[in-house]
């Protein structure tokens, strides 16, 4: 990108920015969808298993929670072009993003399964029902309305840290913009329009929570 | 006929059932009374194999309920059961409540499932409360429900686990008051309570718990009435004042 003359921002950049915006939401679904199914399991495997798996599938959790994603970023994809393997910004981005948000997700997930008091599955299997008719219609449901709002806060700081993936290559918000602010030097009004764009999407959701929050706790 | 022959259960190295052994007769009611501890629960949990035994078996109505082969699931259809604590599920509305086992385990249809769940609803006296949230609802009213829903099952055997322990006392004679209408219906029943006055008005037979053994077994007038063993006497001596 050559520096040498400067191009205002223009309505000819929408395109452009659209696309990053557009890169940033499907970066961020995928990861909270990969990261809602793998955390499902991986939350409910811990709920139920012994122990041992516990502190094993508990410490590669931590590991995933506890390193900063930025540098799980630039490991992966270094390390995976390393054995000769280019991975497309977009795959590397989603996998290590999605990872990371199950990391997360599962012990919102645990905490849903286990908030459920061994007594009401008892019952529901002194009805005839079998152990999986129990986790589908009676700790599931009940698990997941109580961790809801947790759930939405992770969801929340997945499509934050989506942001991260731009140190790969991957063409998302910040880094269209990062590209508009060198083209055009106006970092002031690009980077309030990103923050702007971060806001409007967070800022809803983190409502809804809380009053779904408000609302259980009635 | 539930037949219980010379059952032993232990939770690790404490014994808790030592050798228990009786039969319940279609038609009967038989309360279960005893100290805390005693093992009168862990009795009504081995019978439907929520607990598994460690010697001796138990027979409901031919089917061996611990051996290998039985279908566990099955057996339980047979068996209604209501808890000290009634575990309502939040999520559903006390017709869902009512009718999701028939619908899941029986593979009713919706509306078959519906109707059954309403009839058992209505004779519990939770006709007016369909739609509503069981968490918005008394003790009282969702113990009746957690009788409804075992009913709309279809059982042949209901086992109550101290069904009016966790219930303010006011709340307690509109459950008793249920029972007292399922044994007018001719419901098999094992009720484990602490209602003395209770046992002794609706039951067939009485069997005192003490220790993890059938301490004393008769009717009501000769188990609470004229107790003959000395650990009976206590014990009634204790709860009756
Ligand atoms: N899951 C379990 N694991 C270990 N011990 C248990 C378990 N369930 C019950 N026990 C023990 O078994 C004994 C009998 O318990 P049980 O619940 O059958 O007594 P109970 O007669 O129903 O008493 P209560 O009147 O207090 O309900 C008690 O000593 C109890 O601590
Ligand atoms: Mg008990």
């Amino acid at each position: 990108m050559g520096n040498s003359f400067f191009t205002p921002l223009s309505w000819n950049d929408t395109g452009f920015i659209l696309t990053g915006v557009l890169n940033t939401v499907t970066i961020s679904l995928v990861a909270i969808i990969v990261g809602t199914l793998l955390g499902l399991a991986v939350g409910f495997i811990r709920a139920e298993a012994n122990r041992f798996t516990n502190i094993l599938l508990g410490g590669v959790l931590d590991a995933l929670r506890s390193v900063p994603l930025i540098i799980q970023l630039i490991l992966f994809s270094t390390y995976v072009g390393a054995i000769g393997h280019p991975l497309d910004p977009f795959v590397t981005g989603s996998i290590v993003l999605s990872l990371y948000s199950m990391a997360f997700m599962s012990e919102v997930f645990r905490g849903g399964f286990e908030s459920v008091h061994h007594s009401m599955a008892t019952a529901a299997r002194s009805l005839g029902m079998s152990y999986w008719q129990t986790v589908a219609y009676i700790r599931l449901p009940i698990g997941l309305r109580a961790v809801f709002p947790s759930w939405l806060g992770v969801a929340l700081s997945v499509i934050k840290d989506s942001a991260l993936v731009s140190v790969i290559g991957y063409m998302e918000l910040l880094r269209t913009s990062e590209q508009l602010i060198s083209r055009t030097q106006q970092p002031l009004e690009i980077l309030i329009g990103v923050g702007l764009f971060y806001f409007i999407v967070s800022y809803p959701l983190s409502l809804y929570g809380r009053y779904i929050e408000r609302k259980m706790a009635i | 006929m539930i037949q219980i022959q010379n059952v032993h259960k232990s939770f690790g190295s404490l014994e808790v059932l030592k050798g228990i052994n009786l039969e319940v007769n279609k038609g009967e009611v038989v309360s279960v009374i005893g100290g805390s501890g005693s093992g009168k629960s862990t009795l009504l949990y081995c019978i439907n194999a929520i607990e598994k035994i460690q010697q001796g078996r138990i027979i409901v109505d031919d089917i061996d309920v611990h051996a290998k082969s039985t279908n566990r699931d099955k057996l339980r259809q047979k068996l209604g059961m209501v808890f000290q604590q009634w575990n309502s599920f939040p999520h559903l509305t006390v017709l869902e409540n009512a009718s999701l086992a028939p619908r899941i385990v029986l593979k009713m249809g919706r509306k078959e499932a519906m109707e059954i769940a309403k009839k058992e609803l209505n004779h519990v006296g939770l006709g007016d409360k369909f739609d509503e949230y069981p968490t918005r609802m008394s003790g009282g009213q969702q113990q009746r429900l957690a009788i409804a829903r075992a009913l709309a099952m279809k059982p042949d055997y209901m086992l109550f686990d101290e069904v009016t322990s966790a219930l303010d006392p006011e709340l307690v004679g509109e459950v008793l008051d249920t029972l007292r209408m399922l044994r007018d219906d001719g419901m098999t029943m094992i009720c484990v309570t602490h209602e003395i006055a209770f046992a002794r008005e609706v039951s067939d037979k009485v069997a005192f718990f003490h220790q993890g053994v059938i301490e004393e077994i008769g009717t009501p007038e000769q188990v609470i009435v004229n107790p003959r063993k000395e650990a009976t006497q206590k014990f009634l001596s204790k709860v009756l004042h």
